[in-house]
This record gives structure tokens, C-alpha cells and sequence, in this order.
């Protein structure tokens, strides 16, 4: 999908978790997207978290190092 | 297996039943005991003594109008009518009587007297009761000369003036005024179980007539819907199915589920030989209690339309015209292609989508293939589209994902709130049933952009009608739980017993601020704080309180967030667990909830249960001798993303048009023309099919065997009534294709995939055909521990332990107003047509809509000289389209409103693509968009209908 669309997706869910009470935000983040997201849009994730992560949601870029590789 | 049966009996009981301590009399010699209150004719009837009636039957409450149940009762005087008269304690009653049968023959001779005797020749011969009754009382003569009557077109003098000719406005029926005994049955029918109140009598004494709607109406320009209560309720022929008048009267009749909306109701199909004559609502049916809606009731003839695709077609290209082949040659030329592309492609190109129209059985084959055959996790449902939200709301909050309650708790409620959600028209028997409860006192709290019926209308009243902005649900619902936590409304030792103390502090803390109050919110959502609060109190101190919802909540981009915040506000108030309370999702279609449970998710394997876990995946590898992937798959939407990137090719895709049903109709085109090859299976051609290379034909509910669960959890049992038109039923058609595919199935009935669910489901552990035949219907969890099944949900403690109460932090949608859009779109359905209307599109229901119409406030019209019947443009950012206007106060200004049941408007070349955050679910509710005067059907209209023209090109089959 387009790096714009998957950008707002993950800053969606982010700025869902952004509210929760806790200071697990950034591994509730990850496991969502661990749990709902397939493999190649993790992939799309993690590749635009290291080309620099533009447009990111802080909370995201913290959550990426829990992100599951795909296998 | 059977697979035809006989109804259990359905004897009509003359009165309804009641609740209440046994009270016992006699009658006739025998001994009787019934619950107090029960009338002395439905006591007779319970011993087994019919007691001759004409106005009463057992759908309704008794009127007393006939006189023919007239009864003697020792020590009381004159001749009582049974069916008012209620049993009392040692009553002695003598149904039979030389004195009431004297008053029962003079009863009948005076009703033939104003009667035509064309019996031989008339449509209810040999199920008419007035027919039944003369011959029950012994009536052998007339004694009246002939007079003034209504039956004879012509007397001696000249045309006679009280004959009426018959009205036959409706589609799917008669009202045949000469037939009339004016006994009120349809009339009461239409209050009591309907509750539209469109038939009247008129007139008095030999006057008297049934009249539909006001002066000057027929029955299809008055108020009534076509639900058939008062056809089903008329006794004789004078208010008659067109196609008993047609066809004659049915000689077998199979008790089965209807295929239109999540309420599932129970019909009986009434057949001579393979020929459906009637569909019939079943009056044990437990989630309908015997009443219909005119998609049910009447809307079925699509099932033998013309444009069936009977013969499996196949071509290479979308660009050129079908061709029709042998099973073999369309499931071989599929089967091929899918594994091409997965040796091309990789594994995971290609996928499924299950239809939720579809029974258990065969969605459950279908996420088989896709996880059994594909060896992946790329099968979606319907259920993305709709309820994907209260999936995970309810599963994070209460531990599972489904309604609470049945059916049947309405009646036990005391307050009532629905929130985006329109059941009149998406769930009418629902409707019905809350209507009746409301007009006994319930009170109603409507949440929704739109003034809908429930808000207003015959007998109906809600005490408030909180009409917020499209997108602001998260901000009324947190504003709603904010007046409880402040005001100190909620039900502390509830919560304190039943959910997570700690969760709620924090819970209650976050809505406490101040920023989350009415009055500080009214400004964004527009609802006057006063009125919110006031229902907010009405809420929390009003008695049982119950939410019923529907897409109006779920289809934004917090959709899941509104989903959590609603079983909050249940749990606020003590509201889960009982009888006349709970959370209760209207689910859409048939078997939105089924194809759900039966794991058509891509992440969960049937049950809801996370294809992560090592365990669950043990079971079905063991169970199917495959490895299954560990990695969730696909969600429609990213499906199409895929497609259009180039990694995903392949769909098989079973009764869904997510051509017309999904959103930002463009990009679903687009995903689409990217796929190398796409399986449709359904019975026509439909949008999605425009992008096809292979069509199986597939079969109506009508044609098989299976099971469909309700929006309430209800397993009802679908039967095969006719063999397939196409050859085959679905699951067959996906087991040839898995088969093609070398997966060596060998179901040879679905009542062995039930087999195999419930030894894989826990929820469905004790689920088997021979359960459901001698009980009709059971609701999940139906296992060991709740053998009987679950009619009420975590009665005793939530499924998942405490409950918990999740902060619903209000975020505004991206899909903004601005110059360019100004206004805002919401979509929604309409009575007469269910979603995309392949199938009621292709019956008589268009009459009462032909095309979707844009609901337009008067104040909007007029800045845009936009008049009544006008055609306009709709436009947003995504597409355009064009249609007709309709101005009405229904919807608040700056606010507009469509359906989308045509493929010729196409309401979703509109929609966006934006989703709710944690389902992917679509904002269909919200369209930021623009409303100018137009001559006719836009660029796009054109382009699109000579495509699909072009498309459906089918070449004449060779020699």
C-alpha cells in the first residue's frame, strides 16, 4: 500500500494506545500490529521505520523494536 | 437425515400464552391447568378441545368481536366468549352446549349471509377458517333472503354500491374486500406484532371496512410495509399471498431460516412438489415469534430470476467474453491458475473471502481452503466490512465477541438505547418486537445523525433523540459515561463484583475530566448537553437498561473505540448479565455472525481463537494433517493494497460483491483488474464478477442443507427445500474446487463439517444436526458446561474473568469538512432492499425503491438550488457519482444521506478509504463531500456501465 496510508494506519493505533493508561504503550502498539498486521505490511513498516521513519508517530517509532520480523 | 420434514405442530392456540401460578378447571369433563390469566379458550385448547373462533387467533390478543367461541360456564350467567373469558379456579366449562351451538349456527349463517359461496374457486380453499368454522358448527342452510350485500358486483337493480373491486396495489398480495368478515385480525396484526398501525376499520356497523392508510390510499401508497402479519393473520382469502392465487395452495411445507438480515428468522416453506408457493413465518421460530418482514416474507423470487448463472463459465482475460464449460473444465482451469500463482507468487498470493451469506458449513470449508489448501492466512469475510469492530471491542473488554442477550430479553427491558443503528428498516422484526415493548412503557434513547422512524412514529416516542455530528460517537458515548461517573450514577457494587477495580479507577478518573463533559463536547458533536445528560440519568437509574447497535457505530475510524465505549457504559450501570440488559450488536447479513465464529478471520481460527497459539493450531493441523501458518493473513482491504502493489493475484471469493459493497469503489477496481485470477461463486453476475475469470454457479439458501447463526447466537438449521438450479450446493462447489486443488475432501453431507467444527470449536462442542432437529435452535456456547446452550451471556462473571473498563480517548477523523466538500455523507439501507440488492433488486421490492435517493436538508437544497426529484452530483475527494434528491428534515443540516443498493449509483465511488484504527474496518459513515445540480449519470457512470456491459458478455455455448 501506499508508505502515506500505512504511515496513518500505524499512527492510528498508535494514537489509540497513546491514551491507555500503563507505560506499555509502545509494546501494546507492537502487539497489535504483531497480531493483525501479515507479514509483508510488517515488512513495509520496518523497512520505512529504518529508511527514517517519516511521518511517524513518535509512540510508533518506539514500538518498532517490538514489531516481529517476518520470518 | 431427514431432509424433509413436517413442522412440529403449530395448532393455533386461539390466545396467547401467559405467565402465572397453574390455576385448574374443568371443561367438558376433563381436568386442565394452566398458568393464571390464560384465556378458557386456550386452556380448551391445551386439553386438546378446539373451540370453534373467527377473531381470535394466537398472535394476538383476544378482541371478542365473532361471538362463535361462545362457552357456558356453570354458575354464571349468559353465554360468555371464551376467548376473553380468563380461567379461574375450579371453573366448570361446557364447550358444547345445545345452547352455544344454537348461537354458534346462528353466528355462521349470518357471516355466509354476507358471503360469496365460490369455495371450489376461491385461493384459500382448504386453508380458510370460515370455510373450517361452517363446517365445525354444522351449518347446512342459509335461512337470509338475498339483500344488500358487499360480494356481488351487480344486484338486481344495477351495479351493486358496496361491492369493492379488489386491491391488488401490493406486489404480494390481495385485499379482496368481498372475502371480509371484518373479524379485525389484520388490523390488530398490524398494531400489535408489527406495530406500523397502517390498517384501520372504517366505518360503522354494515359500513365497516378494513382500510389501508388514510382517504384515498391503496395498500401500497399507505404506510404499510409488506411485512404479511395481517395476511398471515386474515382468515380467509381476503387478504392472500398473489402467489397462492397464482399457484394454489401448498401441499408440504420444510421449516427453515430466512437468508436476508442478522435477525434469522424461522419460515416455513410451503411447496407443492419442488415449486415454492409461500414463505411463511414459523411461530416456534424463537428469534422471530412468528412474525416477518417483506424481505422474507415476499422477496424470494430471486432465487429462480432469469439471470441466474446456472453453468460455471471461465475466460482468460476480463477484456473478453465468458464462456461457458463443464464443472471440470472451469474447476481445473481454476485450480491450475491459484497454483501457478502460488508458484510464482509465493505462497501467500492468493486468498479467500467467505460469505456471510453462506451457511456455517460451507464458510467454514472456505477458511479450510485458504488455511488447509493455500497453507495460508489470507481469508476474510463481510464481517471486515461491518462488524469487524464489535469483534474486537467486545473480545478486549468483556473476552468474547459476540451479542449478549437473545431475542426475547427486549421484553424485559426497561430502557432502551440505539445507536447507529436503524433496525425499522436493517432488522425490522427486531423492530417490531422493540416496539411493542416500547409502546408497554419502555423508554427509548435514539443516538443518530438521522431522525430514523424509531424516533418518531405511530405510538412510538423517543424520550430522547441525541442527533450528534457523523464521527463524534467516541465523544457522546465518553460525555454519556462522564454524567454517570460525575453525577455518581453508576452501579459501584456491580462493578466492584464483576470487573477490574483498578481498570476502573483509572477509567473513571479519565472521564471525569472536565474536557469530556456535555457541555464542554456540545460545540463538536452538537447534541445539547441538557439532553445528554438527561439521558444519561434515564440510562443509569431507569431500570433495566439494554443497547442494541448497528454499522452507524462501527463503520468510523474509531469504530472499535465507540464498541469499547459502549460496553463501558453497560458495565457503568450493571447492565451485562441478566435479562432485559446487555450489549447487543445488530449483526447485518444472514450469517455475518457464523462466518465469523467459523474463523473466516485472518487471524483467528474458528472460535476466536489467535492463529499464534501453538495449541489451537495443534488441533486443526492434527485435525487436517496440514501445517498451518503462524502468521496472521490478509484483511480485505489489504488485499486489494497487495493487489495493486503486485504481491497478491489470486481470490476465490463466495457470495460477497465487494465491487459494490466496499469502499472507494476505484481502488477496489483497481485491486481487482491487478489479480491474475479471480473466482466468483454466486448466483449472478454481479459487480465483482466484472473483474472475473472464472464464475461458479452458486446455489440458494433454498437449495441446501446447513446451519445459519443470528445477530443473538441462535444455530438455526437451513434445509434444503429444492434441488440446486446450478448442480450443486456451495460447500460442494468449494470442495471440488479444494479437491482440484488435491486436497482429497470427502464430506458427503454438511452435517459431517458439523461434525468437524465441533470437535474443533469448543463453543460448538455438543452443536449436532440431531440436536437441532428436535430442539429447532440452540445458542452458542453450547458444550459440557452449557449443554442447553446460552441464551443470556456472562450471567455468572464475564467470559474473559473481570470485565474491563478501557479509556475511549475521543480522536477526530481525518475526513474533514472543508470549502471544497462541505458537507458531510452518511450511508445507510433501506426496508425494501438488503445490501448491494443482487438479490432483492431481482424481485418485486423495487416498486418501493428503484434507485438510491439523496437524502438532502432543506437549507442545503436551497443555498444550492438543488429542488425535490432533482438530479444531482455527489462528489469527495475519492470519486463522484449522480442521483436524485429528496429534501427532508430527516437529516440535520450539513448532513446527507444514501443508500447503496443500486450498482448504478454506486454510493462507494464516494466513500474513502480511511478505517477504524484497529480493524481496518471502513469509514462508510463519514465522507467529507460536495452537492451540485447535475443533468444526468456522471463520466465515471457511463465509463463504468459500458464496462460491465462489455463484461458480462457471455458466448453462446458450442455444439
Amino acid at each position: 500500500m501506499s508508505p502515506e496510508k500505512m504511515v496513518m494506519m500505524a499512527n492510528q493505533i498508535a494514537k489509540f494506545f497513546s491514551s491507555q493508561p500503563g507505560d506499555d504503550q509502545a509494546e501494546k502498539v507492537a502487539a497489535h500490529i504483531n497480531d493483525f498486521w501479515e507479514p509483508r505490511m510488517r515488512a513495509q513498516l520496518l523497512d520505512h521505520a529504518k529508511a527514517g521513519g517519516e511521518g511517524f508517530d513518535p509512540l510508533v517509532v518506539s514500538a518498532i523494536g517490538h514489531v516481529r520480523e517476518p520470518a | 437425515m431427514k431432509d424433509f420434514i413436517i413442522p412440529w405442530d403449530d395448532k393455533d392456540m386461539g390466545t396467547p400464552a401467559k405467565e402465572g401460578a397453574p390455576v385448574t378447571l374443568t371443561i367438558d369433563g376433563f381436568d386442565v391447568t394452566v398458568p393464571e390469566g390464560t384465556s378458557v379458550m386456550r386452556a380448551a385448547a391445551e386439553a386438546g378441545l378446539s373451540i370453534p373462533k373467527l377473531c381470535a387467533t394466537d398472535s394476538l390478543e383476544a378482541f371478542g368481536s365473532c361471538r362463535l367461541c361462545v362457552v357456558e360456564i356453570e354458575g354464571r350467567r349468559g353465554t360468555p366468549a371464551s376467548c376473553t373469558t380468563p380461567v379461574a379456579p375450579g371453573m366448570v366449562v361446557h364447550t358444547q352446549s345445545s345452547k352455544v351451538k344454537k348461537i354458534r349456527k346462528g353466528v355462521m349463517e349470518l357471516y355466509i349471509s354476507d358471503h360469496p359461496l365460490d369455495c371450489l374457486t376461491c385461493a384459500a380453499n382448504g386453508d380458510c377458517e370460515l370455510q373450517d368454522m361452517a363446517g365445525v358448527v354444522g351449518l347446512r342452510d342459509v335461512r337470509y333472503e338475498p339483500g344488500r350485500n358487499h360480494f356481488e358486483v351487480r344486484g338486481a337493480t344495477g351495479a351493486n354500491p358496496e361491492y369493492i373491486p379488489a386491491d391488488t396495489s401490493n406486489p404480494y398480495f390481495t385485499y379482496d374486500p368481498q372475502k371480509c368478515i371484518v373479524c379485525s385480525r389484520c388490523v390488530r396484526a398490524c398494531e400489535e406484532v408489527q406495530g406500523t398501525f397502517a390498517l384501520t376499520i372504517e366505518g360503522r356497523g354494515f359500513e365497516s371496512r378494513v382500510s389501508a392508510g388514510a382517504m384515498g390510499d391503496d395498500f401500497l401508497s399507505s404506510d404499510c410495509v409488506s411485512c404479511g402479519a395481517c395476511v398471515q393473520a386474515c382468515p380467509t382469502a381476503t387478504l392472500q399471498e398473489k402467489s397462492v392465487i397464482e399457484l394454489g395452495t401448498p401441499e408440504r411445507s420444510v421449516v427453515t431460516t430466512c437468508a436476508y438480515c442478522g435477525v434469522g428468522c424461522s419460515f416455513k416453506a410451503e411447496l407443492n412438489g419442488d415449486e415454492l408457493v409461500r414463505m411463511v413465518p414459523y411461530k416456534h421460530g424463537k428469534a422471530n415469534r412468528g412474525h416477518s418482514c417483506v424481505k422474507g416474507r415476499f422477496a424470494y423470487g430471486y432465487a429462480t430470476h432469469q439471470d441466474r448463472i446456472l453453468n460455471p463459465m471461465i475466460r482468460d482475460s476480463i477484456d473478453q467474453p465468458w464462456k461457458e464449460v463443464s464443472w471440470d473444465e472451469a474447476l481445473s482451469f481454476a485450480a491450475d491458475r491459484m497454483r501457478g500463482l502460488q508458484e510464482k507468487y509465493g505462497r501467500r498470493s492468493i486468498g479467500v473471502i467467505t460469505s456471510s451469506r453462506c451457511t456455517n458449513e460451507e464458510t467454514y470449508l472456505v477458511q479450510k481452503l485458504a488455511r488447509g489448501v493455500f497453507m495460508n492466512n489470507n481469508t476474510d469475510t463481510c464481517a471486515r466490512v461491518c462488524h469487524s469492530p464489535t469483534g474486537y471491542g467486545l473480545g478486549q473488554t468483556f473476552g468474547t465477541s459476540a451479542g449478549t442477550q437473545d431475542f426475547d430479553s427486549v421484553e424485559h427491558t426497561d430502557v432502551v438505547i440505539v445507536i447507529g443503528a436503524n433496525p425499522t428498516d436493517g432488522h425490522p422484526v427486531f423492530a417490531s418486537r422493540l416496539k411493542k415493548r416500547l409502546r408497554a412503557g419502555a423508554k427509548l434513547i435514539v443516538i443518530d445523525p438521522r431522525r430514523t422512524d424509531l424516533v418518531k412514529s405511530a405510538h412510538i416516542k423517543a424520550s430522547h433523540h441525541l442527533a450528534l455530528r457523523p464521527g463524534t460517537n467516541v465523544a457522546v458515548v465518553t460525555a454519556l459515561a462522564h454524567t454517570i461517573v460525575t453525577e455518581g450514577l453508576m452501579d459501584e457494587a456491580y462493578i466492584r463484583d464483576r470487573c477490574d477495580w483498578d481498570e476502573f479507577q483509572e477509567y473513571a478518573e479519565f472521564v471525569s475530566d472536565p474536557r469530556h463533559s456535555p457541555e464542554a463536547t456540545e460545540l463538536l458533536t452538537g447534541v445539547p448537553a441538557a439532553e445528554l445528560r438527561a439521558a444519561a440519568r434515564l440510562f443509569a437509574k431507569g431500570g433495566n437498561g439494554a443497547i442494541y447497535y448497528g454499522l452507524g457505530v462501527t463503520e468510523h475510524s474509531q469504530g472499535s473505540t465507540t464498541v469499547i465505549g459502549i460496553a463501558n457504559l453497560a458495565m457503568l450501570t450493571g447492565n451485562v448479565g441478566r435479562k432485559g440488559v446487555g450489549v447487543n450488536p445488530l449483526r447485518g447479513q444472514n450469517n455475518v455472525q457464523g462466518s465469523c465464529d467459523m474463523g473466516s478471520f485472518p487471524h483467528e481460527l474458528p472460535g476466536y481463537r489467535h492463529v499464534k497459539g501453538d495449541e489451537v493450531r495443534n488441533i486443526f493441523e492434527t485435525a487436517w494433517g496440514v501445517t498451518i501458518d503462524p502468521e496472521p493473513g490478509l484483511r480485505i482491504p489489504n488485499m486489494l493494497d497487495a493487489a495493486v502493489e503486485g504481491t497478491f493475484k489470486g481470490l476465490y471469493c463466495q457470495g460477497e460483491d465487494i465491487l459494490q459493497s466496499d469502499p472507494d469503489t476505484k481502488h477496489v477496481a483497481a485491486g481487482l483488474a491487478a489479480m491474475e485470477c479471480v473466482i466468483v461463486h454466486d448466483l449472478f453476475l454481479n459487480e465483482t464478477a466484472n473483474y472475473a475469470h472464472v464464475f461458479l454457479p452458486g446455489s440458494t439458501f433454498l437449495e441446501k442443507d446447513g446451519t445459519f447463526t443470528n445477530a443473538e447466537r441462535r444455530i438455526n438449521r437451513v434445509r434444503k427445500v429444492m434441488a440446486p438450479k446450478n448442480g450443486y450446493a456451495d460447500w460442494e462447489v468449494t470442495m471440488m474446487l479444494a479437491n482440484a486443488m488435491g486436497a482429497g475432501w470427502t464430506y458427503t453431507h454438511p452435517s459431517q463439517i458439523m461434525e468437524e467444527i465441533a470437535a474443533t470449536t469448543p463453543s460448538f462442542a455438543n452443536v449436532t444436526y440431531e440436536m437441532l432437529e428436535e430442539r429447532g435452535s440452540v445458542q452458542w456456547p453450547c458444550n459440557d458446561a452449557n449443554p442447553d446452550g446460552t441464551p443470556l451471556m456472562h450471567v455468572d462473571g464475564f467470559v474473559r474473568g473481570k470485565g474491563r473498563f478501557i479509556v475511549t480517548e475521543y480522536v477526530a477523523t481525518d475526513e474533514k469538512t472543508g470549502p471544497r466538500f462541505p458537507l458531510l455523507l452518511t450511508t445507510g439501507r433501506i426496508l425494501s432492499q438488503y445490501n448491494v440488492g443482487a438479490q432483492t433488486r431481482r424481485t418485486a421490492n423495487v416498486v418501493w425503491h428503484d434507485q438510491d435517493v439523496l437524502e438532502i436538508h432543506p437549507h442545503d437544497a436551497e443555498v444550492r438550488g438543488v429542488k425535490d426529484g432533482d438530479y444531482v452530483r455527489l462528489a469527495s475527494r475519492s470519486g463522484e457519482t449522480t442521483l436524485r434528491a429528496t429534501i427532508t428534515d430527516r437529516v440535520s443540516p450539513g448532513v446527507v444521506y444514501t443508500t447503496f443498493h443500486h450498482p448504478d449509483t454506486q454510493a462507494n465511488v464516494i466513500t474513502t478509504d480511511f478505517s477504524d484504527w484497529a480493524t481496518n474496518c471502513p469509514e462508510y459513515k463519514v465522507t467529507a463531500v460536495q452537492v451540485s445540480p447535475s443533468n444526468g449519470p456522471s463520466e465515471w457512470q457511463e465509463d463504468y456501465a459500458a464496462q460491465a456491459e462489455r463484461s458480462r458478455r457471455i458466448l453462446p455455448a458450442a455444439e
